[in-house]
C-alpha cells in the first residue's frame, strides 16, 4: 500500500509536468487551431538559459523567475515575428512553420551548448520528505507545488482580469473581439508567451530528473499530446487532469506491469491516445463543438 | 496550340530529361532521384488523403514501412520475386488502408493527425518485437536487383527506369481517378463534407476508400523503397519518416499531382543542401527553410506556380483588344 | 455643422468580386438613418466597410478623419460600434462579460457600473441573466445582449445589421422604441441597416436605397413615408 501511495505522489509529479506542456498546447490550439510543435523544444531552450545564468552564478530562484521572463518575452517575439506573416495560411502550412521552430530550436541548442547531457539542478532538499511510514521525493513534492501554483495563478488571471477575459474572447471569437475594440493579434501573442512560461517550469521542473540534452523534451511533448487527448482539447481543467491523470498510470504501469520497460511505456502513452479518441475523441471533458451549416 | 497540347509536350519533354539522366549521373546521383521517385509515389498518396480529401495524416511513414516490410519478407522468407512483391504491398496496403480508414471516420482533423501520430510512433516497436519476421533491430539486408532480359544497364539504372515507370502508371491513374466523377466527390467531401452528404454522396465509403488508396499508394513506394536501398530496419520507419512525407506533401502542394515530386525533391535534396550551408547547426537551416517556403508559398511550389500561371494569364487577356460590351437601352 | 460619417465613392471587395460600386453618403451628428435593400443589395456590406471588415477603396471619414487605412478595433476605439449580422455573441461568456468586452475599447474605463445600469434599464432582461452564459438566451435576449454591448461602448456612432432579423414582432418594436430613446436621450447617431422597411422608415429622419451595390434614392423618409408611388416602386408596398 504505501508504495502504491509513493507512486501516485511520484506519478502526480511527473503528470503536473504533462499538465503544463498540455495545458501550452492546448492554449495555442484554441486560439488558433494549430498544434504547436516547436511547444517542448521551446520548453528545452528555455531550460538552457536557465542553466547558463545557473553556471554564470545567480542564484536558483533568480534565474528561474528570469527565465520565465525571458520565456515569455520569446514567445510574444516568436508570435508577432514568425508567426504572424502566416496567420491567414491554410493550418497545415502553420503546422510546418511549428515544425521548422522544433527543428531550429533543438538545432541552435545542440549548437550552442553540445548534445552532452548535463546535470541540472533542483532547488528542493534531496533528503526524502517522510509521512507516516511513506517517503516522498522532496523534488517530487516540489514539483506538484510550483505546478500548482503556477495553475491557479493562470486560472485567477483569466479568470477575473480584463486582460484574461480579453484573451479568452480573442480566443473564441476573434471577429466579435476585434468589434469590442481588442487587439486580436497581440491577444495571441500574449497567448504564445504564457504558452511559453509553461513549457518553461515543465523544463526548469523536468531537467533535474531527465538531465538536460536538446532532445529532453521529445517524450515529455508526447505524453502531453495524450494528457490533452484525455482531458480534451477544448477543457484548460480537463486537460490538466489528464496530465495527472497520465503521469499517475504510467508510474503505475511501469512499476506493477512487469514487461513494461522505458521503451514500452511510450507505448502505453500512444495506446491511450488511440483508446480515448477511438471512444470519445473529444475527451473526457472536451466539449463537442457543434457545426452550424 | 491549345493548353493541353502544351501540358503535353511539356510533360513528355520531362520524360526524355529523366530517361536521360540514367546515361549522365553518377550512381550515387542516380540512387538519389530514384529515391525522389519513391517519395513522389509516397507523398502522392498522403495529398490524395490530406490534400485532396482533407483527413490529416501524420502517419503515413506506417504505411510506407508496411510496404518496405511486406517485400522485403516475401523476398527474404520466401524468395518471392521483386516484381511480385509491389503489387501485393500495394493491395495489402489498401486492405490495411481500408480498414484503418473505418474507425477513422469518426476522427476529425486534430485527432485524426494524433491517432496516425501515434501509430507512426508506434510503428518501430511494433517491428521490433516481431524479431523472427522482421529481423529485429538488425533489419534485414537485401540484394538488388538486376535488369532483366539481359538489358545492358547496371541496377541503379535498372532500379531508376523501373521506379519511373512504376510512377508514370500510378501518377496517370491518379490522375484519371482526381480529375472525374470520384475526384470531384472526394474534394466535395473535404470542402463541406456536410453538403456532399445531402447531395448524395456516400462520405463514408469514399473517405474509408480514398484511405485505402491513398495506403496502397504509399505502401508500393515502400517496396520499391525495399529494392531501392537493398535494406529495411525499424528506426528508418519512425515517426520522422511520417513528419518528412507530410513536410514534403505541404511544400509540394496538397492538393496537386505535380507538387508530389516537387516536395520529393525537396525532402530529397534541401536536408544535404543545409548541410553543405552549414555542418555545425544543419537542421536549423533546414527548419529556416520550412518556414520561409511558406511565407512565400503558403499553398506549396505547385500552389505558388499555379497562381504565377494565373496571374500571366489575366494580365495577357487584359492586354488583348476585348470587344466593347454596349450599354443595353 | 460638418458630417459625422462621411463616405465617398466606397467600393468594396469580397475577394475579386466587388460589392459596392461607388457608394456616397453622409450623416450628420444626432441622426437616424436607415439603409434598405433586397438580399444581396450591399447593405452589410456597407456597415462592414466602416468597420473595416471587409477590403475597399474610396473615402471613408469619420469627423473628418480619414478610417480606411485603420484597422477594425482602432476604428471601435474611435467610438464607433457595430452590433454585427448573426450578433456576435460570446456564446461561452456570461452576460456581464460579454457587457464588460463592449467596454474594452473605451478611452475612459470609469463610469462602467452606470453604463451596466443604464443598459440594464434599457433592457431589464439583461439584468435578470446577467450570470447566465450568453450561449443559453434566446434570439431576441441575444439581440438585446448585441446592441446592449455596443451601447457599453459609449459610441458616438451606432451601426445596426438588421435588428429585427428572426425576432418576434412584439420584440422588434420593444428594440425600436429603446433605439429611438438612446438616440434622443444619449445622442447616439445611429446607421441601421434593415429588411423590415415599415419599422426602419418609421425610426430613421433620413434613409437611402441599395440596389446591387449602388444607391439608386436618397431623402428624408418622410419622402418615402409619404409618397406611395415612390415607396410601392422601390419597396413594393
Amino acid at each position: 500500500m504505501d508504495i502504491f501511495v509513493q507512486q501516485v505522489v511520484s506519478g502526480l509529479a511527473t503528470g503536473s509536468i504533462y499538465a503544463s506542456v498540455a495545458l501550452a498546447l492546448v492554449m495555442i490550439y484554441q486560439a488558433t487551431d494549430v498544434v504547436n510543435f516547436g511547444q517542448g523544444s521551446m520548453a528545452m531552450f528555455a531550460t538552457y538559459i536557465c542553466w547558463a545564468m545557473l553556471n554564470a552564478g545567480m542564484p536558483y530562484w533568480g534565474a528561474f523567475v528570469a527565465t520565465l521572463v525571458i520565456a515569455f518575452v520569446g514567445g510574444v517575439a516568436v508570435e508577432r515575428i514568425v508567426l504572424r506573416p502566416v496567420e491567414n495560411a491554410p493550418i497545415l502550412s502553420i503546422v510546418i512553420v511549428t515544425l521548422g521552430l522544433f527543428v531550429i530550436f533543438t538545432s541552435i541548442a545542440g549548437w550552442i551548448w553540445t548534445y552532452v547531457q548535463k546535470p541540472f539542478p533542483s532547488p528542493f532538499p534531496s533528503k526524502p520528505l517522510k509521512v507516516g511510514n511513506i517517503f516522498f521525493g522532496a523534488h517530487d513534492v516540489g514539483q506538484i507545488g510550483v505546478t500548482l501554483i503556477v495553475l491557479v495563478c493562470i486560472y485567477l488571471f483569466f479568470r477575473f482580469t480584463p486582460l484574461g477575459l480579453a484573451m479568452r474572447a480573442a480566443a473564441h471569437n476573434p471577429v466579435s473581439s476585434r468589434l469590442c475594440g481588442i487587439r486580436v493579434g497581440w491577444m495571441l501573442a500574449l497567448g504564445w508567451g504564457l504558452a511559453s512560461v509553461f513549457g518553461a517550469v515543465a523544463g526548469m521542473l523536468v531537467a533535474p530528473v531527465l538531465t538536460l540534452d536538446p532532445n529532453m523534451m521529445g517524450g515529455v511533448q508526447l505524453y502531453a499530446f495524450a494528457a490533452a487527448t484525455l482531458g480534451g482539447f477544448t477543457s484548460p481543467g480537463g486537460v490538466v487532469l489528464g496530465g495527472f491523470i497520465v503521469g499517475i498510470v504510467e508510474n503505475l504501469v511501469g512499476t506493477y506491469v512487469s514487461f513494461i520497460g522505458t521503451e514500452l511505456k511510450l507505448t502505453v502513452a500512444l495506446a491511450m491516445i488511440i483508446v480515448v479518441l477511438l471512444v470519445k475523441p473529444t475527451g473526457l471533458f472536451g466539449t463537442t463543438i457543434v457545426k452550424r451549416v | 496550340m491549345d493548353a493541353r497540347a502544351r501540358r503535353t509536350l511539356a510533360i513528355l519533354a520531362l520524360l526524355a530529361v529523366a530517361c536521360s539522366l540514367p546515361f549522365m549521373l553518377t550512381n550515387f546521383r542516380l540512387f538519389q532521384f530514384t529515391q525522389v521517385y519513391v517519395y513522389a509515389i509516397a507523398i502522392l498518396g498522403l495529398n490524395m488523403l490530406t490534400g485532396y480529401n482533407g483527413q490529416f495524416s501524420l502517419g503515413h511513414g506506417a504505411f510506407y514501412a508496411i510496404g518496405a516490410y511486406v517485400s522485403a519478407i516475401m523476398m527474404d522468407k520466401w524468395n518471392v520475386h521483386y516484381a511480385w512483391t509491389i503489387p501485393v504491398a500495394g493491395v495489402l496496403c489498401l486492405i490495411v488502408g481500408f480498414l484503418f480508414g473505418l474507425p477513422a471516420l469518426r476522427l476529425e482533423g486534430l485527432y485524426l493527425a494524433l491517432a496516425t501520430f501515434s501509430l507512426a510512433l508506434a510503428v518501430p516497436q511494433i517491428l521490433k518485437y516481431f524479431e523472427h519476421w522482421t529481423g529485429g533491430s538488425q533489419g534485414l539486408v537485401l540484394s538488388k536487383p538486376t535488369a532483366p532480359f539481359g538489358l545492358p544497364l547496371n541496377p541503379d539504372q535498372w532500379l531508376y527506369f523501373l521506379t519511373l515507370g512504376v510512377l508514370i502508371v500510378l501518377f496517370w491513374l491518379g490522375a484519371n481517378l482526381l480529375r472525374g466523377r470520384v475526384g470531384r466527390a472526394i474534394v466535395a467531401i473535404r470542402d463541406n463534407h456536410i453538403a456532399a452528404e445531402a447531395m448524395g454522396v456516400n462520405t463514408s465509403l469514399y473517405k474509408s476508400l480514398v484511405f485505402g488508396v491513398s495506403a496502397a499508394y504509399t505502401g508500393v513506394a515502400g517496396a520499391l523503397s525495399a529494392s531501392v536501398v537493398a535494406y529495411v530496419a525499424p528506426d528508418s520507419f519512425d515517426a520522422f519518416l511520417s513528419v518528412t512525407l507530410l513536410i514534403g506533401s505541404v511544400i509540394g502542394g496538397l492538393a496537386s499531382i505535380s507538387g508530389a515530386v516537387l516536395g520529393a525533391m525537396f525532402i530529397q535534396f534541401i536536408p544535404n543542401w543545409a548541410q553543405d550551408i552549414s555542418k555545425a547547426a544543419p537542421w536549423a537551416i533546414f527548419g529556416v527553410f520550412l518556414i520561409v517556403f511558406m511565407y512565400v508559398m503558403p499553398f506549396g511550389i505547385a500552389g505558388a506556380i499555379r497562381l504565377l500561371w494565373i496571374r500571366m494569364q489575366r494580365s495577357r487577356v487584359a492586354l488583348s483588344p476585348k470587344p466593347r460590351e454596349t450599354a443595353a437601352t | 455643422m460638418s458630417a459625422l460619417l462621411e463616405v465617398r465613392d466606397l467600393e468594396a471587395f469580397y475577394g475579386r468580386t466587388k460589392a459596392l460600386h461607388g457608394v456616397s453618403f453622409s450623416m450628420m451628428a444626432g441622426g437616424i438613418t436607415t439603409i434598405l435593400g433586397a438580399n444581396g443589395a450591399g447593405k452589410t456590406t456597407t456597415l462592414r466597410a466602416i468597420s473595416r471588415m471587409v477590403r475597399t477603396a474610396g473615402a471613408i471619414l469619420f469627423e473628418g478623419e480619414s478610417i480606411e487605412q485603420r484597422a477594425t478595433e482602432d476604428v471601435v476605439r474611435l467610438g464607433i460600434a457595430h452590433a454585427p449580422e448573426g450578433r456576435g455573441t460570446f456564446v461561452h461568456l456570461t452576460v456581464e462579460e460579454n457587457l464588460k468586452l463592449g467596454a474594452w475599447g473605451r478611452r475612459d474605463r470609469g463610469g462602467r457600473d452606470e453604463d451596466f445600469e443604464r443598459v440594464f434599464g434599457y433592457f431589464p432582461v439583461l439584468r435578470s441573466r446577467r450570470h447566465q452564459v450568453a450561449g443559453t438566451l434566446s434570439g431576441g435576449e441575444q439581440q438585446m445582449l448585441s446592441v446592449a454591448r455596443a451601447l457599453m461602448l459609449r459610441p458616438r456612432l451606432l451601426l445596426l445589421d438588421e435588428p429585427s432579423l428572426g425576432l418576434a414582432p412584439m420584440v422588434v418594436r420593444e428594440i425600436f422604441r429603446i433605439l429611438r430613446a438612446v438616440n434622443r436621450d444619449a445622442g447616439v447617431t445611429i446607421l441601421l441597416v434593415e429588411q423590415n422597411a415599415a419599422l426602419a422608415l418609421d425610426l430613421a429622419d433620413h434613409v437611402f436605397l441599395l440596389e446591387t451595390g449602388r444607391v439608386v434614392m436618397e431623402g428624408p423618409s418622410e419622402d418615402l413615408r409619404k409618397d406611395d408611388a415612390i415607396r410601392r416602386a422601390y419597396l413594393g408596398y
